[in-house]
């Protein structure tokens, strides 16, 4: 095989692999992971033992999306609109009265990471979805 | 069945050392931060090692497999791919074997029946899943592209459309992590299934197999099934590419089993037969043109001897050849010199 044909071969194989390395330099954002926002006003009056989500912080962050069919499956075929979390504490189980209640900056919370990490949830399919300032989406 | 049980013992026993590395000891750091490095620098490094080697071989002889009609006389019609005369005919003859292992659509498999006759059947299997796997795996980790790139290139998010385009409990579902875990599992199956080709199989025929299986079923496991946090390992992934590396607490084990073994995949490759990757874009048989007869190629080993040609005899001698009366091939002027050839 001919010399310049393998280096070619060579400086693509180089250059594909190393795809997340020279776009990351290339990229203007750090790849810092984001900083979600609590600061709601629903929140901000939370205090003591009442400032807590439904579930432990740390499960939510990895299995809200589990939480959320369950709730799912349980209203919208079962009828049952009662969530009882692992303290014991009863909760309105719906997306939109619930969870919004707390967290209605949507923008800088739900949209931050799922942005950061191109994760495109399916609630708004069914849902409604919130607005955002300066355009759909 | 001894060799595929050796090569599942070690990929248990990688399990095993990540579990205890991970969750027992505090060395999320090392398998975080510094073994991806490791792995990715072993793998490119190594990988244009073995290409340099490969490079270095002398390819004497023009030695294309021909599976056609050679270029011929005009009115015989040359099978411009299965047997390439030009550039263009074996450019189009690789990339078919690397895009959709032409080859391997040739796999038949050979009997010999009662009365003693030998039949050839029709055998896909082996093209059939070697698609499913490497496509699926290409496009997994195309996919995985999510995970490295900030803002998320567009091309990224356009697949995650097509290939998610599939929902189940209102879940895109990713085909090609399927099709990937489809093929390698019939690879799997086949090579134990088969006498013949179980009874050739090594520990490092099962050995990669294991390892993809795990990283397979790893990844669809935490994709569809126990979750992890998703923004954590981003962060990790970003950290490791923009070199800070930073290791969260509390990443789901499956997470390190899947990056574990995908870090041995890459330091194990170089070394393997995984080396078919780079490997077949240099295969003699499949790269060179069918040009014998036009062009003459000069083995590079020959050394320089020095030769006597006829012509150059005969220019010599032509004197007394003619004198004794042989018959000349080439004609001279007064002073001797050869003229160009009649006819």
């Amino acid at each position: 095989m001919k010399k310049t044909n393998i280096i070619i071969g060579i400086v693509i194989f180089a250059v594909l692999v190393t795809v997340p390395f020279w776009s990351a330099i290339l990229s203007p954002a750090n790849g810092a992971a984001p900083e979600v926002s609590f600061d709601t006003p629903v929140i901000n009056q939370l205090s003591g033992d009442n400032y807590k989500c439904v579930e432990d912080v740390e499960w939510m962050r990895a299995h809200h999306m589990d939480l959320l069919n369950d709730w799912k499956v349980q209203v919208v075929r079962d009828g049952n609109r009662v969530y009882i979390s692992e303290d014991g504490t009863e909760y309105l189980a719906s997306l939109q009265n619930t969870c919004f209640e707390c967290h209605s900056n949507y923008e800088d919370f739900c949209l931050k990471c799922h942005t950061y990490s191109n994760v495109n949830p399916t609630c708004w399919e069914c849902h409604v979805e919130p607005t955002v300032v300066g355009g759909a989406k | 069945m001894k060799n595929a049980g050796i090569a599942l013992a070690i990929v248990l026993a990688i399990l095993a050392v990540v579990y205890v590395g991970v969750e027992l000891l505090p060395l999320d750091f090392f398998f975080g931060g510094i073994l991806p490095y490791i792995a990715i620098a072993v793998f490119i490094v190594g990988f244009i090692y073995r290409i340099y080697k490969w490079a270095q071989s002398p390819v004497p002889f023009r030695i294309p497999t021909t599976a056609g009609q050679q270029k011929s006389l005009d009115f015989i019609k040359q099978n411009k791919i299965e047997n390439p005369s030009s550039k263009g005919g074996v450019f189009v003859r690789m990339a078919l074997e690397v895009l959709v292992f032409r080859s391997l659509f040739r796999n038949s498999k050979a009997e010999v029946t009662e009365e003693g006759d030998i039949v050839y059947q029709w055998e896909k299997w082996l093209w059939l899943f070697a698609l499913c796997f490497h496509w699926g795996f290409f496009l997994t980790v195309f996919r995985h592209l999510r995970f490295f790139t900030d803002p998320v290139p567009g091309a990224v998010q356009f697949w995650e459309k097509i290939d998610g385009v599939f929902w189940v409990d209102l879940q895109q579902i990713y085909l090609t992590g399927f099709i990937l875990l489809l093929g390698i599992t019939g690879l799997f199956i086949r090579r134990i299934y088969l006498d013949k080709v179980r009874y050739i199989s090594l520990v490092n025929d099962f050995f990669p197999l294991f390892l993809i299986l795990g990283i397979a079923i790893s990844g669809l496991t935490m994709r569809y099934l126990t979750h992890a946090d998703i923004t954590a390992i981003k962060e990790l992934a970003m950290g490791l590419v923009t070199f800070h590396p930073v290791v969260a607490d509390d990443i789901s084990i499956v997470f390190w089993f899947h990056l574990s073994l995908v870090c041995t995949l890459l330091i194990y490759f170089p070394t393997s037969k995984l080396m078919h990757a780079g490997g077949i874009f240099m295969s003699p048989t499949r790269n060179m043109a069918n040009n014998n007869r036009m062009v003459r190629h000069i083995n590079p080993w020959n050394p320089d001897v020095e030769v006597h040609s006829y012509q150059e005899y005969e220019h010599e001698f032509h004197q007394k050849m003619k004198a004794v009366g042989l018959p000349l091939d080439w004609d001279y002027d007064e002073e001797g010199n050869q003229l160009p050839k009649k006819n």
